[in-house]
């Protein structure tokens, strides 16, 4: 499902699936879509920041392009405890890639994989992004 | 001194990165001059010469700017000048300049601390004149002193802080409007929205953001445009932060993100040097 930003609309609430996990893109190109993306951040529900949140950064293929400067979305990840991506999408190999590692995430915060929590997870990617 | 500056005023320079300079010597810069005149001549011979119709005698000069630099650390810096004489004409005609170029380094301690003795640190290069004379200039020093030459882009964060800090300056005579070009993104058609506010309140603003007076920090920067990127949201209704800035005007300085400075004023020129070979510097590294 995708939204341009967070709340939500009200009236599917009723005929919406259970959400496993938030992806917020931010464009390194755009400062509209990183305010945009701690605006929408504010209307997630706490438990969601145990694992089932990520921030997929795109447009990262050209430093020169850059609007959005680095420490604040490493700040972001920090505040929030939830890891970092990097995408660019217009490269079909890094899509690719980048969706498959979304969708393993996934699995891991519906519960599919057993004996792995989204949590635990969660943990990993960070302590291994600090490395 | 600004006089001898003064003709680096009010032109367009185009930027490199460029490497450090194996085994060059400030000492013998008439002899470098001569290497390139003979280099160019080569190249007119081979038909890579550049102005059709007139057969043009081309004088180089290559010269020490010892006032173009910050510490005295600092390589001085090195300008090159390519004049034509129209061959035809007698020796009493006017040489007319069609081509300078400018290496320079200020405070670039950060490079010229950690190369080995026989590197020269001249990381920004500034071009004014035909792209085909920059071209063989810059083959020319490539081939003699091992080094290498990048276009020099600016990123919109880097604009930013560039409108911030020139907008603090203090100028004299009456500034000239400030200027923000934005390129608007996915659209069929390119569109250019430029805003245009009144120096005055530019520096009102930014003198309400800035808490110290000599420092600048990033999250200054963000609110000082911020503030205006709001103001032209009331109005307009349209987000600049999700355009790209593409060029800054300020009475100091104006800087297009595809490399491209133009200084105006003497006074602020070193500075405004100082934050181009910062950029180079980290575009080689």
């Amino acid at each position: 499902h995708l939204a341009t930003s967070l709340p939500l609309p009200s009236e599917r609430d009723h005929l919406r699936p259970r959400i496993d996990l938030i992806a917020f893109m931010i464009d390194i190109k755009s400062k509209y879509s990183l305010k945009n993306v701690e605006a929408s951040l504010a209307h997630v529900d706490a438990n969601f920041f145990l694992g089932k949140v990520c921030f997929l950064v795109t447009g990262v293929g050209r430093v020169n392009y850059c609007s959005v400067e680095m420490n604040a979305i490493w700040k972001l990840g920090e505040v929030y405890c939830s890891p970092v991506l990097f995408c660019e999408l217009e490269l079909e190999g890094i899509r690719v890639a980048t969706a498959q590692r979304l969708l393993r995430m996934l699995r891991i915060c519906a519960g599919h994989v057993p004996g792995v929590s989204a949590l635990s997870f969660g943990s990993l990617m960070r302590h291994s992004a600090d490395d | 001194d600004p006089q001898r500056t003064a003709f680096l005023l009010r032109k367009q320079w185009t930027l490199y990165s460029v490497t450090p300079l194996y085994r060059f010597s400030d000492a013998r810069l008439r002899d470098y001059a001569r290497l390139l005149s003979a280099f160019i001549a080569a190249e007119k011979q081979k038909g890579l010469a550049v102005e059709v119709g007139v057969e043009l005698d081309i004088k180089v000069s290559v010269s020490s700017l010892p006032d173009l630099k910050g510490s005295d650390q600092d390589q001085a810096a090195i300008l090159v000048q390519l004049s034509s004489r129209s061959a035809a004409s007698s020796k009493n005609s006017e040489e007319k300049l069609i081509w300078s170029g400018w290496f320079c380094c200020v405070s670039g301690d950060d490079l010229s601390e950690n190369v080995p003795e026989e590197f020269t640190c001249l990381p920004l290069f500034l071009a004014n004149g035909g792209e085909s004379y920059t071209s063989i200039v810059g083959s020319w020093f490539q081939k003699t002193f091992d080094c290498c030459f990048r276009r020099l882009a600016i990123s919109p964060l880097n604009l930013s802080w560039m409108a911030a800090m020139w907008t603090g300056c203090k100028v004299d005579k009456t500034a000239s409007a400030m200027e923000l070009v934005f390129s608007v993104p996915r659209l069929p058609q390119p569109l250019n929205i430029s805003y245009a506010i009144h120096p005055e309140d530019a520096k009102a603003l930014w003198d309400t953001v800035q808490k110290t007076p000599g420092e600048i920090t990033q999250e200054e920067v963000d609110v000082f445009m911020d503030c205006l990127y709001s103001h032209f949201h009331r109005h307009f209704k349209i987000h600049l932060s999700a355009t790209k800035l593409v060029k800054v005007s300020t009475a100091i300085a104006s800087a297009h993100c595809d490399g491209i400075i133009k200084f105006l004023q003497s006074q602020y020129l070193t500075g405004v040097l100082m934050l181009l070979t910062e950029l180079a510097i980290s575009q080689i590294q």
